[in-house]
């Protein structure tokens, strides 16, 4: 095996990696403080880079449009928590799962109602959508190494935000002893709206990253939002440490997969077997490790109370 | 007395009620209009009702809120289909070996993950799940990821029972019959009072000195196993088994149809199978956008549910 | 414009309804086509096409009162086995058309043909309906799977290609697609890589390929695989090194998504909007003018199903007798949007394949344009193993 091509392919699963941990960070939050089941979070995740698709068409100009997608996403999750969640919050956990459920048909076939069915585009500028030569025989696309660059910025902002403020603070009291907080006054549905549009919008910004690369549909959340529920859960729900180890983790789990499992079963099977078998078995891999995570650790990797 | 009886249902549970004017004027107004519900159509509603049915006695019972119940019925159909492929067609034949497949398969995945709780024994249902769906879309001899189709439906003694969708749906029925009674019979049971226990308050069950995982991993493999007779029956009457039938969509469909239909009512995993399988088929035909349609019906009963009736107080 | 469209079929319906009372025996046609998920924009080409045709005749096929049922398969086999079942036993349909996928079709060709009813692909084409199990009930307005790649194998063949690699969706088209191009494909075949149904992120598959170093790759990746796969692959470093070439990828389904992105690739059709006869002028118009958008070839394919329905039944007088109907079809009673058109002995058609390139018009929306022919009214390789006569 090439060193140059295992190290472009570990480039592309950090790559995986830094997109969902944008989609579960968001996740894990509203799910740690306000003990939220929120499927939806996977339409956040699409309707942010359908913001960011028709606003870049609209201003005409990439970045003016990338910001007013992520404040159109962040006004999107205000608006679904004051309609929808905000009703929701003392409900079950089932009656969660299936409002959010609807959510996901009503926004999916929503959405295909208006932009239509088909793929739309955001169009990288020219500088953008080039590659760059990292070692001699192999470059790697610019805009990847931007959504590298991009989720190590949120990580350090989550990082300085949770650490270093006092809502922070709050956030991570809320994780862990959200009737304590309570009891101390603090207004926590305040506090659940601010986490939940910030999630909504980190979510926005991350469809609009992934969507530059693949193109922009209606069901694109569907994938990311139970590959964001996997990095939660082996992260351990609510901790935001948790998500971006486990989602880096599973972002190489899989890339590397994909990379070398039909490599691997040719030296079992024929090749037409290891051609049809190995797709299928690298697709297993990440819950196969999420099952192993968590059958020696019931509660993720960094359960919160660790 | 009846009367009082109904009195009563419908107080205590409206929105059961309301469900079920709802598809008792579907019905009748199909009658009227001369679109009479197709056998296949009750068929499967009944298959989906069976499979909901045992989930809803894990969820219900046991606050086990699986996402992987459409493994074990999957594998049901998997298991038809290879004992058609070899020559074995005996539908009691067929439905044992699907049952003790779906039994260990969940009672193996159980193990483990009846270690964990919440949200992490949704998700780890839901990894298990996926596994056996990549596993089935590995194996070429059953078509890979398109499926294939099943070479001959079971019989019962030799006698080709099911070759009418209208026999399939009459032994659909009977046995989501059976099934709701026995499974009634086990929830009054000191069996089913202990699972009840050991999800309602598992501390004190543990003092009082019973070792909640047997009681869990049984309930959890016998659901499974019930599961996959559904599968048996879903083949027989799609006559072709693809991947999607262990698709995590469908264990997420499994799961609304328990949820819409409340999961603290023994018969509201039947309603809401019968309800989402006949919307599907109703809305489906009226409008293009029929998802948006359901999804707002679905939120309107969730919201309004909450408004009339309060909570289910069912935390996963 | 999709208000339009919702008039249209409630006026379709208005009419059958007003006319089924006066009339005993309307028409009945089942419209099956995946219409829900990821892969709905080709279903909902196909049933748009259909639908253009039906309301270009007034809403009457043959000149017969007609109630067309849509429904959706969702891309699940069982989901179309029960709504096949929906239409034959509740619409009472005589037609089921449409259906995009091949699996789908293999899930309901069963419960269709075993009812005596006729099917109708409008785009689905697997090999084992081609071959020894061929139905005289069955017909195709598409291809068979394979021959559009083989197509393209001649077109790499020509231009002096010799080292490819291809990258497939893994499952049944993807592999017929692999079988396809390797059957003419004179060069070296570096590696065949099969990516899982629905994968978006071809980043591991690019790196293997720039390792690879081939002249081409060669792919089929419909819908929105197709959209990620092109943009990423104009984002890598292969531009300009390794060709892309594509089947049934980049079309107008795709082009939205692809945009300026796809300049440059080549793919092969059997149909494109510049085809140079009467009834695709007035087709290619009428459907931008209809849904705002330019057609691709599902949508053609739609459309040649309801004008082949409608000239079966012309030629019957208007009777739904599925064996007049079945004889009227064999002698292809309409022309076809790309010109020549005849059926083989299983169904499926006999038609030219012609190199595709992409366009940008001036109004700035992509089109694809055939250009040189490259199979001369090719039929698939699977006739031979179908005992069926001459149609």
């Amino acid at each position: 095996m090439d060193f140059a091509l295992l190290a472009v392919q570990i480039l592309n699963g950090l790559d995986l990696g830094f997109i969902l941990f944008l989609v579960a960070s968001g996740l894990t939050l509203v799910f740690g403080v306000m003990d939220f089941i929120n499927l939806a979070h996977g339409v956040q995740y699409m309707l942010g880079a359908y913001f960011a698709a028709a606003l870049i068409a609209w201003s005409g100009s990439f970045w003016l449009g990338l910001v007013l997608g992520a404040a159109a996403s962040l006004a999107m999750g205000l608006v679904l928590e004051w309609t929808v969640f905000r009703h929701l919050a003392r409900a079950g956990h089932l009656e969660q799962v299936l409002a959010t459920f609807a959510l996901i048909l009503i926004f999916t076939d929503g959405v295909s109602m208006i932009f239509g069915a088909g793929a739309l585009s955001i169009n990288l500028p020219a500088s953008l959508a080039q590659s760059v030569p990292l070692t001699h025989g192999f470059s790697y696309p610019l805009w990847r190494l931007i959504i590298i660059a991009a989720g190590l910025g949120v990580a350090l902002l989550l990082w300085a935000l949770i650490a270093k403020t006092r809502l922070g603070m709050l956030v991570r009291a809320g994780s862990t002893h959200p009737q304590t907080v309570q009891a101390l006054g603090v207004d926590i549905d305040r506090l659940f709206l601010m986490v939940f549009a910030f999630g909504a919008m980190l979510a926005g910004f991350a469809g609009t990253m992934a969507g530059a690369l693949t193109g922009v549909e209606p069901t694109m959340g569907d994938s990311v939002l139970i590959l964001a529920f996997v990095v939660i859960v082996v992260g351990g729900v609510g901790s935001v440490r948790g998500a971006l180890i486990a989602a880096l983790l599973i972002g190489l789990v899989d890339t590397l997969g994909r990379a070398f499992a039909t490599d691997i079963m040719g030296l079992f099977l024929s090749r037409s077997s290891a051609a049809s078998a190995g797709p299928a078995l690298a697709s297993m891999l990440i819950y196969v490790l999420m099952a192993l995570v968590l059958a020696v650790r019931p509660s993720g990797l960094f359960a919160s109370g660790d | 007395m009846l009367p009082q009886r109904l009195k009563n249902f419908v107080r205590h549970e409206p929105t059961t009620a309301l469900l079920a004017l709802v598809f008792i004027i579907a019905l009748l107004a199909g009658q009227v209009l001369g679109v009479t519900a197709p056998t296949t159509l009750l068929a499967r509603a009944a298959i989906f009702a069976m499979a909901a049915l045992s989930l809803s006695f894990i969820l219900g019972q046991g606050g086990m809120v699986s996402l992987g119940h459409a493994a074990p019925m999957g594998l049901g159909a998997y298991v038809t289909l290879s004992l058609s492929m070899l020559g074995f067609k005996d539908l009691f034949l067929v439905m044992a070996c699907a049952f003790v497949a779906g039994a260990t398969f969940s009672a193996l995945t159980g193990l483990i993950a009846l270690r964990t709780r919440g949200v992490y024994f949704i998700m780890i249902t839901l990894a298990f799940a996926q596994m056996a769906y990549y596993a089935m879309s590995s194996l070429s001899v059953f078509g890979g990821t398109d499926g294939i189709a099943l070479p001959v439906r079971s019989t019962l003694f030799g006698w080709p029972l099911l070759r009418a969708d209208s026999a399939t749906a009459l032994l659909a029925v009977l046995m989501l019959g059976v099934m709701f009674w026995g499974l009634s019979r086990v929830t009054r049971s000191r069996f089913g009072m202990a699972l009840r226990a050991s999800h309602l308050n598992e501390a004190r069950f543990t003092a009082l000195g019973f070792e909640p995982l047997p009681y869990r991993l049984l309930a959890y493999s016998f659901a499974g196993g019930l599961s996959a007779l559904a599968g048996v029956l879903l083949a027989n009457l799609t006559d072709y088994i693809a991947p999607s039938f262990l698709d995590w969509h469908r264990s997420g469909e499994l799961i609304v149809m328990v949820v819409l239909g409340g999961v603290a009512r023994p018969a509201g995993a039947i309603l809401g199978a019968f309800a989402l399988i006949y919307l599907e088929s109703l809305l489906g035909g009226l409008t293009q956008y029929w998802n948006l349609a359901l999804g707002l019906i679905l939120l309107a009963i969730v919201l309004l549910r909450g408004r009339f009736e309060g909570a289910t107080r069912i935390t996963p | 414009m999709r208000t339009k469209y919702l008039l249209g079929i409630s006026c379709v319906a208005l009419m059958a309804a007003a006319t089924a009372s006066v009339k005993a025996d309307p028409v009945r046609i089942g419209l099956m086509a995946t219409l829900s998920g990821p892969a709905s924009v080709l279903g909902i080409q196909v049933r748009n096409g259909f639908m253009l045709g039906v309301k270009e005749l007034g809403g009457k096929l043959g000149g017969q009162p007609t109630t067309i049922t849509i429904v959706d398969d969702q891309f699940k086999p069982d989901v179309a086995v029960a709504r096949v079942k929906d239409l034959l036993q509740r619409d009472h349909v005589d037609i089921v058309t449409g259906i995009v996928f091949s699996n789908i079709l293999m899930a309901v060709e069963k419960p269709v043909l075993a009812a005596g009813k006729l099917l109708i692909s409008a785009n689905a084409g697997p090999s084992p309906l081609a071959g020894a199990a061929c139905s005289p009930l069955y017909f195709s307005t598409s291809f068979q799977n394979d021959t559009v790649h083989m197509a393209m194998a001649d077109y790499a063949n020509a231009e002096g290609i010799k080292k490819v690699v291809l990258i497939m969706p893994n499952y049944q088209a993807g592999k017929d697609a692999a079988a396809g191009f390797k059957h003419d494909f004179k060069g070296k075949i570096v590696d065949e890589i099969y990516t899982p149904l629905g994968q978006m992120d071809f980043s591991s598959e690019l790196t293997k390929v720039a390792s690879e170093k081939p002249d081409a790759i060669y792919t089929f990746m419909p819908g929105g695989m197709g959209v990620a796969l092109v943009k990423q692959y104009h984002q890598s470093a292969l531009v300009g090194k390794v060709k892309l070439l594509s089947g049934d990828t980049v079309d107008e389904t795709s082009l939205p998504g692809i945009q300026d992105a796809a300049l440059g690739t080549i793919s092969a059709s059997h149909w494109a909007p510049n085809m140079d006869n009467p009834q695709n002028k007035i087709f290619v118009a009428s459907y931008e003018k209809a849904y705002g958008a330019p057609p691709s070839f599902y949508a053609a394919q739609g459309y040649d199903a309801a004008k082949l329905i409608d000239g079966a039944l012309r030629k019957t007088g208007g009777k739904v007798n599925i064996e007049a109907l079945r004889k009227a079809m064999d002698g292809v009673p309409f022309k076809s949007v790309r010109g020549a058109f005849k059926f083989n002995n299983n169904g499926f058609p006999i038609e030219n394949f012609y190199q595709v390139s992409i366009i940008k018009r001036p109004d700035g929306k992509f089109v694809t344009q055939a250009g040189a022919k490259v199979m001369d009214m090719a039929k698939d390789i699977y006739a031979g193993a179908c005992k069926l006569p001459p149609r």
